[in-house]
């Protein structure tokens, strides 16, 4: 059994008792339903804003990216203009190609040596698979979510559902007339997807040691928020006209209660809550931090073009005369120049 | 080396983290995994401060009195200052992509040298002391006080980290350990934590012009004697400026070309080429002794320490009056040519923007700096058909080719030296793809690491790359490893020992020397060693 990991499952489940028994039978529905979504919602952004701008504070001395690739020196040698960019244009797509295909994460690989003889470094893709579909997933739920808080709905989600319903389509037509209602890809991949990464961090040996209770804490919590969202579309069908009316309240700031609305709703809507809180305090804060990350936003043309240190300040060197001063009879014995001969 | 394990016992590691968590693993200071401390008298010279006899194996450290609110102060101001430091502390997902990327980590098996641990050893105390959730949640976030045990940790793992930036490569957000371990030693700088393998050369550095020491007369002596071991095995008699007002361009390498086999090959190869332009095109290039020195120890004590040593080379190209500075084959020094320089001591605007007297090339991305790097000049040379070269002089050379991290990683410059390679020798066999170019592996003994206590630890950081030269050793029956690192010329010989024996180091300019054909010159039997050429064997012995 492992403290750290125990620690956050016990979090999570203790965010659940609270705010199922606190909707179900104390019936704290204005608490869960109204106030603390707009609290979360406060904290979340300013916290996320203050966190951009504290970093934002910090100076940037020294122009360090790291170079991945050939840079741009004569002109018959092919530069790699992304991996070693040296023009504006070049940075925004080694960004791009970070945040949206996580490139570097990409090249991960995995190092074995085998029988105390060879060593090898084989390509290890699952990482990069897996937290790839977990983003990905996580956003399309995200943007899928905007019916919630919109109407009409806007094209784009509408066009997102159909494409994310592919499934609806493809296997489960026939069903159709039974009244099950369509399956969503992305919520699938994101539990399938969260989970691995959970296992992952519990199965292997290094990456155990290295996992705080912090990390197992947002994992937990998004299996909470998937499991929760699976269960009222799939199994227990909620009222969903009563959620859309409770959410369209909370865009429009006019906020309401509807009867009839399930305690498991609740629990859902308080889960996202406190992973909107935990962001700005915790390290689910790299969505912010890799666009300020400066080995990988900054420009490789440092030799060409000086960059300018905000606090550089003049320190005490050994100047010239001071050596010449010191070494000069055995530098005029041994036929150096000097520039004082006395 | 007989106090170290053998090849056969050293590579039985185990990369399986032990039952204790890490924070409930005191640290260990082992014999040969660590360097000695600084002689007080080189931290004294520097004005550094807590300059003390110490002894890492004592159980007092001699600090300060208030060491921890120094340590906490500095902390508080690199945040402020470093946006990397900052960034780096807060946004790990400790998704272990870089845990077996580090040389130390596959070469130990010590979790803490995994890249992501060695932050956390930091991390764990700026959460205590920085975080609000740290603050409230203690252990259970990951925070920890800054304790004397947790000092030793700091330096033992800081000091076991050469600044490659390997890690920094696979890392989804860039997080570069390298640049916390800098964050770290300046840290411990301030409290007088050093190591003499560090300190000393830099105060050497500061004083003479260069690490080792070399007083302005005893580096004349060092090139003259080269000038006598070039006029014996190849005929060419040369000369060597020095501090010539004037030049055209002034030559900065590392020291350790200077001093140590096998890198003073490597700078009679420099000669010999500055020779050869001289004679064929005029070339007017000057090397001194106040600047004598390429590399810079300072970097790997603090960013104060790298500008104070760095600034002797713009000021010494100033006061010669020449157009442009070049500098000689070796990896640290051009990290921070590259990256530093510019910005700590620039504009030098009293240089101009380098251009080539003998092919007309104008160094576009060199523009600033105003800093050629040789191979990028040689290269320019061979390109434009201005070297007369025989590569079957190198014949006798089976080459594989070592990417140091800091011209990989820290510069980019990877196609160049190939392309000089590819024209001097006729035998040439790459490294695994994922052990070469950015993904190079270190040579285990960079950032000041290169001294003789902590064999163990060299041995053991080289692995990886010693094990990728024996791989192509096997298959191709590669005998000699070449760089462009006076750092790796002066470790590699011990490492390819160790692991590899029969493979011997060269530099680039070394075989460029060997194949550069002079006009009417002797005929040559040995190369730049006196080892006989392929086909020459009988000749070379007369
Ligand atoms: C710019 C956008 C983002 C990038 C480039 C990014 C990148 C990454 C990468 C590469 C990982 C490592 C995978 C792993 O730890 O297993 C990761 C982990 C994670 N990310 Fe993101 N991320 C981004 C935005 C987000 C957002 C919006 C969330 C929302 C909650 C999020 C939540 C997480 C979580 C919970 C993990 C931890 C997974 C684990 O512990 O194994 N990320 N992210
Ligand atoms: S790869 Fe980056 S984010 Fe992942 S553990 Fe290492 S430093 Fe942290
Ligand atoms: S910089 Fe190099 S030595 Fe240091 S932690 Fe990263 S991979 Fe290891």
């Amino acid at each position: 059994m492992n403290v750290k990991y125990m620690f956050s499952l016990m979090a999570v489940v203790f965010l659940f008792l609270f705010s199922y028994l606190g909707a179900e039978v104390a019936g704290l529905k204005v608490l869960f339903g109204i106030i603390i979504p707009y609290v979360a919602i406060l904290i979340f952004v300013a916290g996320f804003v203050s966190r951009m701008m504290d970093w934002a504070a910090s100076a940037v001395p020294f122009a360090i990216p790291t170079t991945c690739g050939q840079q741009s020196s004569l002109p018959w040698i092919k530069q790699n203009r992304i991996d070693n960019p040296s023009t504006k244009t070049g940075v925004i797509i080694r960004m791009l190609l970070e945040i949206l295909c996580f490139r570097s994460l990409f090249r991960n690989t995995k190092m074995k040596i085998h029988q105390g003889q060879k060593i090898s470094y084989k390509l290890e893709i699952w990482l990069w698979v897996s937290a790839l579909a977990f983003h990905w997933a996580f956003l399309v739920v995200l943007v899928r979510h905007l019916r919630f808080f919109t109407e009409p709905i806007p094209g784009f989600v509408k066009f997102l559902e159909f494409m994310d319903g592919f499934f609806k389509i493809e296997f489960v037509d026939s069903f159709m007339q039974i009244g099950l209602p369509g399956i969503f890809m992305s919520g699938l991949v994101l539990l399938a997807a969260v989970s691995f990464l959970l296992v992952r961090r519990i199965m292997v040996p290094q990456v155990k040691y290295i996992s705080l209770a912090a990390d197992f804490f947002p994992l937990f919590l998004i299996i909470g928020i998937t499991v929760s969202g699976i269960y009222m579309r799939y199994v227990s069908k909620v009222d969903i006209v009563g959620i859309k009316e409770l959410t369209m309240g909370l865009a429009t700031l006019h906020p309401t209660i509807p009867e009839g609305i399930s305690s498991v709703f609740f629990v859902h809507l308080f889960f996202v809550c406190s992973l909107l809180v935990y962001i700005p305090f915790s390290k689910l804060m790299h969505m912010g931090g890799i666009f300020l990350s400066p080995t990988r936003n900054m420009l490789a043309n440092t030799r060409a073009f000086r960059h300018v240190n905000p606090w550089n300040y003049p320190v005490k060197t050994h100047t010239y005369e001071e050596y010449e001063d010191e070494f000069r009879e055995k530098m005029i014995d041994a036929g150096l120049p000097v520039d004082k001969k006395e | 080396m007989s106090d170290i394990p053998t090849a056969e016992e050293l590579i039985k590691i185990n990369h399986n983290p032990p039952a204790t968590d890490w924070m409930d693993t005191p640290v260990n200071i082992r014999k040969g995994m660590y360097c000695y401390a600084s002689n007080p008298k080189s931290v004294a010279y520097l004005g550094l401060p807590n300059a003390r006899k110490w002894n890492p194996l004592d159980d007092d450290w001699k600090l300060p009195e208030n060491w921890q609110q120094i340590l906490h102060e500095g902390f508080k101001e690199r945040l402020e200052r470093f946006r990397t430091f900052k960034v780096y502390m807060d946004i790990c997902v400790r998704c272990g992509a870089c845990a077996d990327k580090c040389h130390f980590f596959i070469g130990t098996g010590d979790p803490k040298n995994m890249p992501v641990l060695r932050a956390e050893l930091l991390r764990s105390v700026y959460r205590n002391d920085f975080t609000t959730a740290g603050k409230v949640l203690g252990k259970i976030a990951g925070a920890r006080e800054l304790t004397l045990d947790v000092l030793k940790e700091w330096w033992y793992y800081l000091f076991q980290c050469t600044e490659c930036r390997r890690c920094s490569v696979f890392c989804p957000y860039g997080i570069d350990t390298a640049e916390i371990t800098i964050m770290g030693r300046e840290l411990l700088n301030l409290i007088g934590l050093n190591i003499d393998w560090i300190a000393t050369p830099v105060a050497n550095c500061f004083r003479t012009g260069n690490h080792l020491g070399i007083q302005p007369h005893a580096f004349k002596d060092m090139l003259d004697f080269f000038v006598e071991d070039i006029e014996e095995v190849t005929g060419i008699d040369l000369e060597v400026s020095y501090q010539k007002k004037g030049a055209d361009i002034l030559f900065i390498t590392p020291s350790g070309d200077v001093f140590a086999d096998p890198g003073t090959y490597t700078c009679m190869g420099y000669m010999i080429l500055f020779d050869y332009l001289k004679k064929e095109y005029g070339l007017d290039v000057t090397w001194s002794t106040y600047a004598s020195e390429g590399g810079n120890f300072g970097f790997f004590t603090s960013h104060e320490t790298m500008k104070r040593l760095n600034a002797k080379m713009y000021a010494e190209a100033e006061r010669l009056g020449v157009k442009w500075i070049l500098g000689g084959e070796c990896g640290h020094m051009w990290r921070v040519v590259t990256q530093y320089m510019d910005t700590m001591n620039g504009p030098a605007n009293f240089l101009e923007e380098p251009v080539s007297p003998i092919t007309g090339t104008k160094f576009e991305n060199t523009k600033s700096t105003k800093m050629v790097h040789i191979v990028e000049f040689t290269a320019d040379l061979i390109k434009h058909g201005k070297l007369n070269l025989d590569k079957s002089r190198n014949d006798h050379l089976n080459i594989t080719f070592h990417d140091s991290c800091n011209t990989a990683r820290g510069m980019g410059m990877l196609d160049e030296p190939r392309y000089i390679i590819n024209n001097v020798c006729n035998n040439f066999h790459e490294m695994p793809a994922n052990t070469i170019r950015e993904q190079t592996f270190c040579c285990g003994s960079g950032s000041g690491l290169n001294a003789g206590e902590d064999m163990e630890l060299r041995m053991c950081g080289g692995l990886p790359r010693a094990h990728a030269v024996k791989h192509v050793h096997e298959k191709y029956g590669v005998n000699s490893l070449a760089c462009i690192c006076a750092l790796d010329r002066a470790v590699f010989p011990d490492l390819m020992d160790y692991w590899v024996p029969g493979v011997e180091v060269t530099g680039l300019h070394e075989m460029v020397a060997n194949a550069l054909v002079f006009p009417g010159e002797c005929k040559r039997t040995t190369d730049l060693r006196g080892e006989p050429l392929l086909g020459m064997e009988d000749e070379a012995d007369e």
